[in-house]
This record gives C-alpha cells, sequence and structure tokens, in this order.
C-alpha cells in the first residue's frame, strides 16, 4: 500500500476471491437444480437439437476453435470451445462420421485432441478417436480460415459450431458452411466477429452467452455455478457504474 | 475398473502452476514473482515444442488426404510441396534471407491478400442474405446503423455538414461505445470464469 490507497493488485485478488467464494456457495449451498433457472437461449436449444440429428443422419458435427490460443481473453474462448467439444464428443460418439475440429493455433490443436478422445473416452468409444479429427489448419488468421473450408465443405459436415476468438476471417468460414446449407451457430469474444456471426450465422452467442456454452449443454455443474457468480458480479459492477455515474453528475468525482 | 492416474497428476500440476502464476501476479513477494517467471519462460518453450506437433498434425492431415485421393488430393499435395520447399528455405537460407522474404513477399503476401478481397465479396453476400433470412426489428437497426455510420462518414468526408458528423459521433462513440463497453464487462466475467474453472481443475482439457 502506498500513501493509503489500496494497492491495485489486492483488490484484484479480492475480486478474484469473491469469484471463487460465489462459485463455492451457488455449487455447494444451492440444493435445487440450477439448470432450471437458466433463461432460453435459441442458439443452444437449436444446437441440442441438431446434435442428435447429426447422429441420426450419420452426419459429422464440426467445432472451429479459432485462433487465439489459451491465453489472456482470447484463450478464454478457445477453452469454452474445447468444454463444448468434449462434450459432443461423448454425445456424438457412437456417430458413424465422428466429431471434428480444427484450430488456428498448435495448442488449442493439441488440446482438441485430447478433448475429443476424453469425450470418447467417457462414451466408451475411444476406438472412434483419430489423431487427425483435432487439426491445426494455418497458423494466420487467414490460412486457418482458408484450411477450415475444405472441412466444411467434404467432410458430410451438419453443423458448424464456431466457438473460440476469430476476426473478420470468420466471414469466409461462415459463408463457406451457408453453401453447404449446414446449421451455423457462432460465437466470440471478438466484437468484429460478434458483429459478421450476427449478420452471417443462423444462430449467434451474443457477447458473454458464448461463455454460458458449458452450463447450457450440461458439461458440468460447476460451469452452471460460475454462470450465477458471474450474474451476481454483473449486477455489483452494474450498481458502482450507477454509483460512479451519480458522484460524477454530482461533481464529487 | 481402469484407474487412470494421469488425470489427478495432470490435474496437480495444473493448479499449483496455475495458482502460482495468478498469485505472483498479484501478490509481489520474490519467491513466487521468480517461480511465476520460471513457469511463463517452460509455457513459453512449450508453445515453440507445440508448434511443431501441430505442424507434424498439419502435415498428417495432408498426408491421408493425399492417401485418400479425391478432388482435394491435389490440393493436399501442394501444401505439402509448399511446407517442405518453405521449411528447407529457411533452414538453409535463414529466416531474413532474400530466398525467404521473396516467398513472404511474392507467395504469402498476395494469397492472403486475396483472401481479404473474398472476405470483402463474402461480407456482403452475408448482408443481402441477411435480408430473405432473419428479418426482424433488431437486423433492421443492425443494418441500418451500418448503412448511416458509413454514408455519414463518407459525406463528411466531401461535404462540409457538421450536424450530420455530431450525430454520427453521437450514434458511435455514445450507443456504441456503451454497448461496446457493456458487452466487454460481461465477456471479461466470463473468461475470468473459464480461467477460474481451468485452475480449480473443474475444466480439464487437458486430461485425454
Amino acid at each position: 500500500m502506498t500513501g493509503g490507497a489500496v494497492e491495485p493488485n489486492l483488490i484484484g485478488l479480492a475480486f478474484i476471491i469473491l469469484f471463487i467464494g460465489l462459485m463455492a456457495a451457488f455449487l455447494l449451498l444451492r440444493k435445487d437444480p440450477l439448470q432450471r433457472h437458466l433463461r432460453e437461449i435459441p442458439a443452444f436449444a437449436r444446437f441440442r437439437r441438431s446434435i442428435g440429428l447429426a447422429v441420426e443422419s450419420g452426419m459429422r458435427l464440426h467445432v472451429a476453435l479459432g485462433n487465439g490460443g489459451i491465453q489472456g481473453l482470447r484463450g478464454a474462448s478457445g477453452l469454452i470451445g474445447l468444454s463444448v467439444l468434449q462434450r459432443i464428443s461423448r454425445s456424438a460418439a457412437i456417430s458413424d462420421r465422428p466429431p471434428t475440429a480444427t484450430s488456428g493455433e498448435a495448442v488449442l490443436a493439441i488440446l482438441s485432441q485430447d478433448s475429443l478422445r476424453s469425450g470418447f473416452r467417457e462414451a466408451n468409444a475411444e476406438y472412434q478417436f483419430e489423431p487427425t479429427s483435432g487439426q491445426l489448419s494455418g497458423l494466420t488468421p487467414y490460412s486457418y480460415a482458408a484450411g477450415v473450408m475444405p472441412t466444411v465443405h467434404d467432410e458430410h459436415v451438419s453443423v458448424n459450431l464456431m466457438l473460440g476468438s476469430f476476426d473478420s476471417e470468420v466471414a469466409l468460414i461462415s459463408e463457406a458452411a451457408d453453401r453447404t446449407e449446414s446449421l451455423t451457430i457462432g460465437g466470440s469474444e471478438n466484437l468484429n466477429a460478434q458483429a459478421i456471426l450476427f449478420a452471417s450465422a443462423q444462430e449467434m452467442l451474443v457477447g458473454e452467452e458464448l461463455f454460458a456454452a458449458g452450463a447450457y449443454l450440461q458439461t458440468g455443474k460447476t460451469h452452471v455455478a460460475s454462470l450465477f457468480a458471474q450474474d451476481v458480479l454483473r449486477w455489483i459492477i452494474f450498481v458502482v457504474i450507477l454509483i460512479g455515474a451519480g458522484l460524477k453528475l454530482a461533481g464529487v468525482l | 475398473m481402469k484407474l487412470r492416474l494421469r488425470t489427478p497428476a495432470l490435474s496437480a500440476i495444473a493448479i499449483v502452476s496455475g495458482a502460482i502464476v495468478l498469485l505472483g501476479y498479484f501478490i509481489r513477494i520474490p519467491l513466487l514473482s521468480g517461480l511465476r517467471s520460471v513457469f511463463l519462460s517452460w509455457a513459453l518453450i512449450l508453445s515453440a515444442i507445440a508448434l511443431v506437433v501441430g505442424v507434424l498434425n498439419l502435415f498428417n492431415v495432408h498426408i491421408n488426404k493425399l492417401k485418400a485421393g479425391g478432388e482435394q488430393a491435389f490440393f493436399s499435395g501442394i501444401l505439402m510441396f509448399s511446407l517442405v520447399v518453405t521449411f528447407v528455405v529457411v533452414v538453409f537460407f535463414g529466416l531474413t534471407s532474400q530466398a525467404s522474404l521473396w516467398i513472404f513477399n511474392y507467395l504469402l503476401l498476395p494469397v492472403e491478400a486475396s483472401l481479404v478481397g473474398i472476405l470483402a465479396i463474402a461480407l456482403l453476400y452475408a448482408l443481402v442474405r441477411l435480408f430473405y433470412r432473419k428479418l426482424s426489428l433488431f437486423y433492421i437497426i443492425f443494418v441500418a446503423t451500418a448503412f448511416f455510420v458509413l454514408a455519414a462518414t463518407a459525406m463528411t468526408v466531401w461535404f462540409d455538414l457538421p450536424e450530420l458528423g455530431f450525430l454520427r459521433d453521437w450514434v458511435t462513440q455514445t450507443w456504441s461505445l456503451g454497448g461496446t463497453r457493456a458487452i466487454l464487462i460481461g465477456v471479461s466475467l466470463g473468461a475470468i470464469a473459464t480461467g477460474l474453472r481451468v485452475l480449480l481443475g473443474a475444466d480439464r482439457p487437458y486430461e485425454g
């Protein structure tokens, strides 16, 4: 601490501890299933239906994980993509054409193979796993998009899930998916990608809806608990912003 | 029952190293900061190794496509040939040699630039498609705002229209910026939650 002011780093640490505390509280204290308190998001409802349809019709699910790696804000959306990949590989493991994942970053590609293998193993279908089903498609945004387009076209894909860090190149993937008349659902932390997905994807996840994917697709209880913790913290931030704006208007700040 | 010892061990490594890096960021203790630096440098080295593994994976995918034949086999062949030639040129002549820069300037750059050109058409196509696929009030507002900002920007360059410029700035810097900040707050909270789940071992993308 310097001169009586609170060290910004300690505020950050307090925020993290509060976040973990809220997650633990929602996880442990609520006895009723938290899942039923979630509002309906059309993209997830449609996606859940499409998993079953894809398995029945012997078509493939494709998850595009973007090129953000696993670090920072960009990495968080890639990690969400990996959670969803693990979840759908569990559900669609028995399909004639098991799910496939494309990444634009090497660590993400390796983790996508791990997530696929883990999902198949949980479904007792590890024999379905092929290392090439989690592939690195390109190392720059545009080469990644160019590498994903043949996957969308040629691998009998009925659902394209774009969950990760993208930029404007997502339009190329979305356009390729549209030509095959497959379902496209997209979400990204990047605002440019969100605007493009709003126009080009059949269903899109706005803002933080991407980070709710795990909770809506029943990936685990922790996902639902963290979603409720986010809601509480969002209200706290909302009140702090309102108080700050009020103090600014009153000339105190 | 098959006992898997690998997952708890990997989780323990991820949780301990994640906690040290996080605490080293918030608390200024020399031991923590030192460990944090060591872990981050290891992460950088591992990322570089992952890049090599990733390129080998890319090679493997295209070897399989080449073996399978079909329409894409030809393009897979071109990709593998380009990959090998680029690798050999960079290893033998160096990253900043004339030969390496020639590949970058005369092959890589034009191909990526052509994709940017295709992107413009894809965006226009998406806009047109928007109207016949899902016309709703929000989409009309979205398109109308985009057209207004584009038109107002163009017109204020050519004509002296301060009121139009003010209106455009009001849309982009008040409404749009406010919405952007709200989305970013939500995204940041989601990103923190995602990071904490990995740190607490609830999400284990590495357990395969």
